[in-house]
């Protein structure tokens, strides 16, 4: 390797400096005091994309075979997901304002946390070895531990480190473990060199003991159900922003790894591993819809639909197909900014200081704030997958594909569950239009009114003009595309 | 040379037994110390084949194994002095606040 391959990574190297740069800032003693947190990071992550965008077209003239001695691909499938992680970050930044003004915590602390978490995810977006892809998952979920326990003098947030630490070991150690076993059959960690190892051996036990422990590992990342028991304890406890990191960010990164590993990796055995992620995708439909509806608090029913959502993503990995992968690619944009409006609303509703957690405190909103409500019954309506909005043609692309990969039960399921995940959304609904509330408090901030503006205009607009998210979509998935042969297997 | 599939089984039994210390230990710590057995149970699987294949992929992922293993520590331990701050106990099923 020599410093010509270092652009691969010049993003991620300039975020890693800014960010421990970042975290010296309190250091210093007075002088940096002066700077604003905010802004350092704003311009930081404007910096790292622009870097991102520099470097994708840098390496469209270098052979792509030499991608840092294939550890590391910056391809359109990467590249895609960076970008849609920086917007989330950024955005993500603006929503923390108003958590970091108490005062009580260092704003550098939590900006830096929140960039190297950022660097673990755009690694994990670029993995194409399991050395890499590992590093990065831990980067992430190391950041999201100290985050979920921010708010030191509170117990609950302490608690929900607490329990996301130990399963989140739990589940990485579970996971490496399969990453050992499958090392030790193919003989390589490469995912190229894993498929092509793959389509010489006919079936093997210890294989197949590995591919279960890393999909398991996997799956709890992604908080699909019978790893899911963290996720509604995390995100209540978590300080409202980082549940908001967690659900939208955090959970693409790991959509992103999971496509990766499936379809670059692991598309050989699609025979042996599609029924054990069926059956994980059915019951994350079923159990965190249904559980949703009897949650009375905003951020733990949130918990719930992000189960129910891991159940519809992983659809995609299932039918193994061009338009499964593009459904994952669509369904985690879509995903991501109807979430972040809905946290942004969570953030700005008040109840004597404390975000608005529970579904009282939407009571009418309405009334007060007829666009904001507008804007949330949209985010909603696209969570639940309803035709003008985004969220509709992300679901659409997802269940073709299980019908096309014949998982036709699945796609069944995967409506009937949708219809049940509208009558939870549309408490929200009816909360803000039929009930009038008088004890909850508003909070309209700028910075919250440009997120819930970008994320509304973001929403409408790829719901009624999809054409150029299915184009990108289908641009981007195409390198991973090639990787994998995606024709259906006539048997192996 | 000792057969590698003797390291397997080796590795595995300390991989279950880990996992055994995990679901049944009540002190964090304790919990703590069993995830991180069951990690260099997976070293131990990770050297194994490496040996077996003279290959240095493997010993590689084990330096980034136990490095990761190391601020994984770090983070955790912080985690539970901050939790016997409020609790005065690391005990994990004192940790009810929240229950659906």
């Amino acid at each position: 390797m020599n410093w010509n391959d270092m652009i691969y990574i010049l993003p991620e190297v300039i975020l890693t400096i800014g960010a421990s740069a970042m975290l010296l800032v309190p250091v210093t003693g007075g002088r940096g005091a002066k700077l604003s947190a905010k802004w350092m990071m704003i311009i930081l992550l404007a910096i790292t994309a622009g870097a991102l965008i520099y470097c994708s077209h840098a390496v469209e003239n270098i052979d792509q075979s030499r991608q840092l001695q294939a550890m590391f691909a910056l391809d359109g499938f990467s590249i895609f997901f960076k970008l849609l992680f920086i917007g989330a970050i950024a955005m993500l930044v603006m929503l923390s304002e108003d958590f970091l003004a108490e005062g009580k915590y260092s704003p550098w602390e939590y900006y830096s946390l929140l960039g190297f978490a950022l660097c673990g995810m755009m690694f994990m977006a670029s993995g194409v070895h399991l050395i890499t892809i590992y590093i990065g998952l831990e980067l992430l979920s190391l950041s999201s531990y100290i985050l979920a326990g921010f708010y030191k003098s509170e117990l609950k947030s302490t608690e929900a480190a607490m329990k996301y630490f130990i399963l989140g070991a739990v589940s990485s150690a579970i996971l490496l473990y399969g990453i050992s076993l499958i090392y030790g059959v193919c003989g390589s960690l490469n995912l190229l060199d894993i498929a092509a190892a793959m389509s010489t051996i006919v079936t093997n036990d210890a294989l197949m003991f590995g591919i279960m422990l890393l999909g398991a590992g996997l799956c709890f990342k992604i908080a699909a159900v019978p790893f899911h028991v963290w996720t509604p304890d995390v995100y209540e406890g978590a300080p409202t922003p980082i549940a908001a990191f967690l659900s939208t960010g955090s959970k693409a990164a790991a959509f992103a790894i999971f496509a990766r590993i499936f379809y670059t990796g692991l598309h050989d055995f699609h025979l042996e591993w599609n029924y054990v992620l069926a059956t994980i995708s059915a019951l994350s439909m079923i159990i965190g819809n249904l559980a949703a509806i009897t949650q009375d608090n905003v951020k733990r029913m949130l918990g719930y639909s992000s189960i129910a959502h891991a159940g519809y993503v992983l659809l995609g990995v299932i039918s193994l197909n061009a338009l499964g992968l593009r459904g994952i690619l669509m369904y985690s944009v879509v995903y991501v900014f109807a979430n972040l409006g809905i946290w942004a609303t969570v953030l700005m509703l008040r109840r004597h200081q404390y975000a608005g957690e529970r579904v009282d405190d939407f009571e009418g909103l309405s009334r007060r704030s007829p666009l904001w409500a507008f804007a949330m019954v949209i985010f909603l309506l696209s969570l639940g997958g309803i035709p003008p909005t985004a969220g509709f043609i992300g679901k659409y692309f997802l269940f073709a594909a299980a019908v096309q990969a014949g998982f036709g039960w699945l796609a069944v399921i995967a409506v009937l569950m949708s219809a049940v995940s509208m009558f939870y959304y549309l408490r929200l609904v009816v909360a803000m239009y039929l009930r009038e509330g008088v004890e909850a408090e508003f909070a309209i901030t700028t910075p919250l009114r440009i997120v819930a503006g970008i994320c509304l205009v973001v929403t409408l607009a790829l719901g009624i003009v999809p054409s150029s998210l299915i184009d990108q979509a289908v641009l981007s998935s195409s390198h991973v595309a090639a990787h994998a042969a995606l024709t259906p297997h006539a048997g192996r | 040379m000792i057969p590698t599939h003797w390291f397997l089984i080796l590795s595995a039994i300390l991989f279950t037994i880990g996992v055994c210390g995990v679901l049944t230990r009540k002190n964090g710590i304790t919990i703590f110390m069993c995830i991180e057995l069951m990690v260099n149970a997976v070293n131990l699987t990770f050297v194994a084949y490496a040996r077996q294949f003279h290959q240095l992929h493997g010993l590689i992922f084990v330096f980034f194994v136990m490095a990761i293993a190391a601020a994984e520590a770090a983070v955790g331990l912080a985690i539970f002095i901050s939790l016997f701050h409020h609790r005065h106990t690391i005990d994990v099923d004192e940790a009810n606040l929240m229950r659906w």
